[in-house]
């Protein structure tokens, strides 16, 4: 479980989270939704520590990580698996040596068993045979499967997972947030996505927290978010046609 | 950034390059592969210049000399010593700051923006010591042993010039290399070249990844790059020659 607890943060005199609380619970799916630029990005940054809080605290399983020393947060790191807006691979990596990368670092398997990890987590995220491709010559769709594989494979505790369907199509989209959703249950993670996409919503929210302005508007799941009477999320929801017909 | 916070702030990233971190077999593994893209992909540019520019040493050093009662074997001398002791270990320096600077800044500064950087960061992998270290290693090594080939291929360069012109014979060109050949210069324009090769892989390094915002920045950041790493190079070159040759 991570927990955060009255967390801000601001870059010079724009606050962009305001006294945020909130628990990411173990097992399930939890979805950060909000507009661009609500401050979903800045949370997941102080969830990995690459933005300073200003105050407030993050527990990741009871371990508070405002004042922790690097050492620690480095151990911290590697039970975190993260998949970036972009991917993130290594360019000049192929799959293989991306996915195995992680184990090159902090493992002491040998080659064999590196091999074996990374085409199991390959097998997982449906890209066998694959091992050799550069990331310039793989789809987008694919990129991000290869950022979920790399962040599983060292079978972190936690996975957080920033806008992993931004730029695919509904059905590679789909595909991503049921991949994402089966690893949790699987594997028994906290995983945390920061999405505005309607569909991830309404697919994996097994909780869902709204950022707006940089608070926190509206907590439940995605069978509670229909029924919400909370005005600012049903504006930012039900915002197309397609929505409003189903909010009906 | 004024002046005095980029220095400060490239000292402490100097100190955390050194940090140790890493498994010693990654770093040595990386070093090999930055051996090979910064020093031996550099070795046919380095081959190709200081052919020419040794070439053009020794015509220039001949013109100067040109009705004069001095030895023609002086040709040889001047040319080897203007190699040795400027031509290879500073001006290659320099244009080396250009191909290799602005190649670390560019790519480091794109791992930055693309969040390659992040991503070890967050994995628990110090970023600056797993990339930077590498990079600083290879240019310290290989860079004496490209430096020590320009002086060879310069030498030669000029052997071709005078060849061509006619204007001494092989033999007196041969004498004028090695007449009063002092071993300590060569010392001197080796040590040159490590303290270069540790500045442009470290001034480029920093620039790239101190990169924000987008590809733009990536550009500006190589420039920076090699006008700061030129900058440098030059003044500690002044430095260095007043304590080692003085």
């Amino acid at each position: 479980m991570v927990e955060i607890i009255n967390l801000s943060k601001s870059f010079s005199n724009n606050k962009v989270l305001n006294d945020i609380s909130f628990k990411f619970d173990r097992g399930v799916t939890n979805l950060v939704i909000g507009k661009s630029g609500s401050g979903k990005t800045v949370l997941l940054k102080c969830l990995l520590s690459l933005h300073k809080i200003d105050s407030g605290e993050i527990k990741f399983d009871g371990l508070n990580i405002k004042n922790i020393s690097n050492k620690k947060l480095r151990i911290l790191r590697k039970n975190i698996g993260v998949v970036f807006q972009g991917g993130a691979l290594f360019d000049s990596m192929n799959i293989e040596e991306n996915i195995m990368f992680p184990l090159h670092m902090f493992s002491n398997l040998s080659f064999n068993e590196k091999i074996y990890q990374v085409n199991k987590c390959l097998k997982r995220v449906n890209l066998i045979n694959k091992n050799k491709l550069f990331p310039s010559e793989i789809s987008g769709g694919m990129k991000k499967r290869v950022s979920i594989a790399r962040a599983i494979v060292l079978s972190p505790k936690y996975l957080i997972c920033d806008e992993p369907n931004s730029g695919l199509d509904p059905y590679t989209s789909i595909l991503i947030d049921n991949l994402l959703q089966e690893i949790t249950y699987e594997n028994n993670m906290t995983t945390i996505i920061n999405t505005h996409d309607m569909n991830s919503l309404m697919q994996i929210g097994d909780k869902i927290m709204y950022i707006n302005n940089g608070l926190l508007v509206w907590q439940g799941n995605k069978n509670q978010i229909l029924d919400s009477t909370n005005h600012e999320l049903n504006k930012f929801i039900f915002s197309s046609r397609l929505f409003k017909k189903i909010k009906l | 950034m004024n002046l005095i916070s980029y220095i400060g702030k490239y000292f402490l990233f100097i100190i955390e390059i050194f940090k140790k971190n890493e498994k010693k077999i990654i770093i040595y593994k990386t070093t090999i592969d930055e051996i090979y893209n910064l020093g031996i992909k550099s070795i046919s540019f380095v081959i190709f210049v200081s052919m020419f520019v040794g070439a053009v040493v020794t015509i220039q050093t001949t013109a100067n000399m040109e009705g004069s009662w001095m030895p023609r074997t002086l040709i040889g001398y001047a040319t080897r010593d203007a190699i040795i002791l400027e031509f290879s270990p500073t001006i290659i320096s320099l244009l080396l700051a250009g191909k290799v600077g602005s190649n670390i800044a560019s790519s480091i500064g794109s791992m930055r923006i693309t969040e390659q950087i992040d991503a070890l960061e967050v994995m628990g992998v110090n970023p600056v010591s797993y990339l930077i270290r590498p990079k600083i290693y290879a240019m310290v090594l290989f860079n004496p042993i490209l430096i020590s080939l320009s002086m060879i291929i310069g030498i030669i360069g000029g052997l071709f010039a005078v060849i061509l012109s006619g204007d001494c014979t092989i033999s007196e060109y041969v004498s004028g290399i090695k007449y009063s050949f002092v071993p300590y210069k060569t010392f001197y324009a080796l040590v040159k070249t490590v303290l270069f090769a540790f500045i442009i892989s470290s001034v480029s390094s920093f620039f790239g990844f101190n990169v924000k915002g987008g590809a733009l920045e990536v550009g500006k950041s190589s420039t920076r790059a090699v006008v700061y790493s030129s900058v440098m190079i030059i003044v500690s070159n002044y430095i260095l020659t007043q304590l080692l040759l003085s």
